[in-house]
């Protein structure tokens, strides 16, 4: 049923992106294509309103089309290879699951340009980009560990991809240089988008004694459930101060327009290649909400903490250990960027087995 | 804490239930409605809208209920008036639904909610462990329950109940005993789409408080899925719906312990839950078969 129900949305979403994709030949066509509905106010929200940002820049030099709410995996490379066909220049595909059916496309049209976001696998036409929310995530540990009065964060979580598992890592990082015992509970939902399972969960995990909620999925749910419990959480992907005005500390925001234009802009110029930018807090693509609802203390903290990272300090520094104890990175040393994107692994302290 | 677990199941249970009655007594006439997705996510977007619009959510309640109606005719006029496929119809009620209600509501995404107030009646609410349980709900719940006893009511003690399964079972006899099978059935589908959009509503307005896209995420295949499992008894709605929740919200407990088992197993639970339990009850094949409407999913052309 759930599949009849994908497979529903992703017909309508390629109703819905035929109507945007209206097309004038000479203009160069950018093309996005999303996991979720653009109306998620989370993951897919952002990337939309990074392709807005490219059409206020850029104006009649582009237009720009998108298809929402296509499932991740195999069933995806339709969307693509459509895409490919109705001469679209560039293709964003903005979600992990992409990574094999839009490289499969990227071969089979050598002559369109693709990128990629938050995966590891590269063509010479196909680009990747990301951005490193682990950054925030350490910040987010470091609030948690010093508001919580329970040294105890619930994490709600989608799916056990690398993005994930980094995120999960970094806040547990953050976490332990305030307190080295502080611990989080661990709840996958299975799901990028389900309001109604996200507030399941964090209310799960207020139940077991958690005070503060953790997510790295896209809906508003679980903030909101952290306000009406009078305890606290941190947004995703967008500021959702709106929806808990008492209860949101930070959140981790997405600004993918910066990205967005310059690789249009570049396609434009005729400069374009396949990059691998990794871009954080320093270049503007993530970055915190207002700290709120926090002591002055944890505040200043929370902001030394982001100037240290602007000024290049990787929260992945050794000395790091894993769950077994195994010292993964000497003292000093910095993981290198491949082992963050291939993560699958957890740092100690972490009680939660990783699903594989 | 087991206090806390039973009132977040009654919230997972609630709209699935709400929508599986409905959807229920549109399949007693013999209405196959594959729409009730659509017409959940078309009542939670009503509900919110009118909510926020009106500062009142139990104005929402009643505008989720009113858009349900509405997108429940336009299935009815195609499949009983111009005698389209119910299935195909269905599908693509479902369609309609999530597109156009992605559209309306585009404006109110990002936009902060208000939820739905539950009963607190002094003496009561505060008793403790069933105290909230009890008498500390919200006005939805309290009707999904009065809808079924309503609906199990109706179907088996009501003349008007013993029409509508008369339709729903043969269609071609009720209609030469002078019954209007197509009026019948025109109110069946609309109470089915009143309940799934009270269902999309109790989402947007009690669930969480917000809008976004496709945020039924599905339950209204669950509450399909559930008619069937209940073998078209109310009462056996109610079991489907809270198994199904109860199971959702244990193995996110489960999760949060720390037991160790695959989370994508415990995801699978409530589905596999409800498969072992409907093979358990369908043992008697015969009441099974009885309870089904033979005309279910049968267009009807009246011959004069």
């Amino acid at each position: 049923m759930k599949k009849l129900a994908l497979l529903a949305g992703t017909a309508l979403a390629l109703a819905v992106g035929a109507v945007s994709g209206a097309s004038a030949a000479d203009k160069l066509k950018a093309c996005w294509v999303y996991t979720g509905p653009i109306g998620d106010f989370g993951y897919s929200y952002q990337h939309d309103q990074g392709r807005l940002a490219v059409e206020k820049e850029l104006g009649d030099k582009v237009e720009t089309a998108y298809v929402e709410n296509v499932a991740e995996g195999p069933d995806a490379e339709r969307v693509f290879e459509r895409f490919a066909r109705e001469g679209c220049g560039i293709v964003f595909g903005t979600s992990f699951g992409f990574m094999d059916p839009e490289l499969k496309v990227a071969k089979k049209f050598p002559d369109v340009k693709f990128e990629h976001a938050t995966g590891y696998k590269s063509a010479p036409n196909m680009g990747l980009y990301n951005a490193r929310f682990y950054e925030g995530r350490y910040i987010l540990g470091q609030i948690a560990a010093k508001e919580s009065k329970k040294a105890l964060a619930g994490y709600i979580v989608s799916f056990p991809i690398p993005e994930v598992v980094m995120g999960i890592n970094a806040f547990m990082l953050g976490a332990q240089s305030i307190n080295p015992d502080f611990k989080i509970k661990i709840v996958w939902v299975n799901s990028w988008f389900d309001p109604g399972k996200e507030a399941d969960a964090a209310k799960a995990l207020f139940d077991q004694g958690a005070d503060i909620v953790v997510q790295h999925t896209d809906s508003t749910a679980a903030i909101q459930v952290a306000e009406e419990r009078g305890l606290k959480g941190f947004g995703q992907s967008s500021d959702m101060i709106k929806f808990a005005p008492k209860a949101q500390m930070s959140a981790i925001v997405d600004d993918w327009g910066p990205h967005y234009i310059k690789s249009v802009k570049a396609v434009l110029d005729g400069t374009w290649k396949a990059g691998d930018v990794w871009e954080g807090i320093k270049d503007g693509t993530v970055h915190m909400a207002d700290y709120a609802n926090m002591s002055d203390e944890t505040k200043k903290l929370a902001e030394e903490t982001e100037a240290k990272i602007v000024g290049g300090w990787n929260p992945f520094t050794g000395p790091i250990a894993d769950q077994d104890g195994k010292e993964r990175y000497a003292a000093g040393v910095v993981a290198p960027d491949g082992d963050l994107l291939g993560m699958n692994w957890y740092v100690k302290g972490v009680d939660d087995k990783l699903p594989q | 804490m087991l206090e806390a677990i039973i009132l977040t199941i009654i919230t997972a249970a609630t709209p699935l239930l709400l929508a599986a009655i409905g959807e229920l007594v549109a399949e007693k006439s013999g209405v196959l409605n594959l729409g009730v997705e659509g017409m959940m996510v078309m009542g939670a977007v009503a509900g919110f809208a009118v909510t926020v619009s009106t500062g009142s959510p139990l104005m929402g309640v009643v505008g989720g209920a009113v858009a349900g109606v509405l997108v429940s005719l336009i299935f009815a006029f195609v499949t009983l008036t111009l005698v389209a496929n119910q299935v195909a119809s269905g599908l693509a009620l479902t369609l309609f639904g999530l597109g156009l209600s992605g559209l309306l509501g585009e404006s109110f995404v990002g936009q902060p909610g208000i939820k739905l107030a539950s009963l607190d009646i002094p003496g009561l609410t505060t008793l403790p462990v069933v105290g909230k349980i009890v008498f500390g709900q919200d006005i939805l719940v309290y009707l999904s329950f009065a809808a079924v006893f309503g609906v199990a009511w109706f179907l088996n003690r009501t003349r008007a109940g013993l029409i509508l399964r008369a339709v729903g079972d043969n269609h071609a006899s009720a209609h030469a005993l002078g019954y209007s099978v197509i009026g019948v059935r025109y109110l069946a589908v609309m109470f089915g789409g009143a309940m799934a959009g009270l269902g999309g509503a109790y989402m947007s307005i009690a669930y969480t408080p917000l809008w976004v896209e496709n945020m039924t995420a599905g339950r209204g295949w669950i509450a399909l899925a559930l008619v069937v499992f209940a073998s078209w008894m109310p009462w056996r709605a109610v079991i489907g719906a809270y198994l199904f929740g109860a199971v959702t919200v244990l193995q996110f407990h489960a999760q949060a312990l720390g037991i160790g088992f695959p989370p994508q197993f415990l995801s699978m639970l409530p589905y596999l839950a409800t498969v072992i339990v409907l093979v358990a009850i369908s043992g008697n094949r015969r009441a099974t078969l009885f309870n089904t409407p033979s005309s279910l999913g049968k267009s009807f052309v009246p011959d004069r």
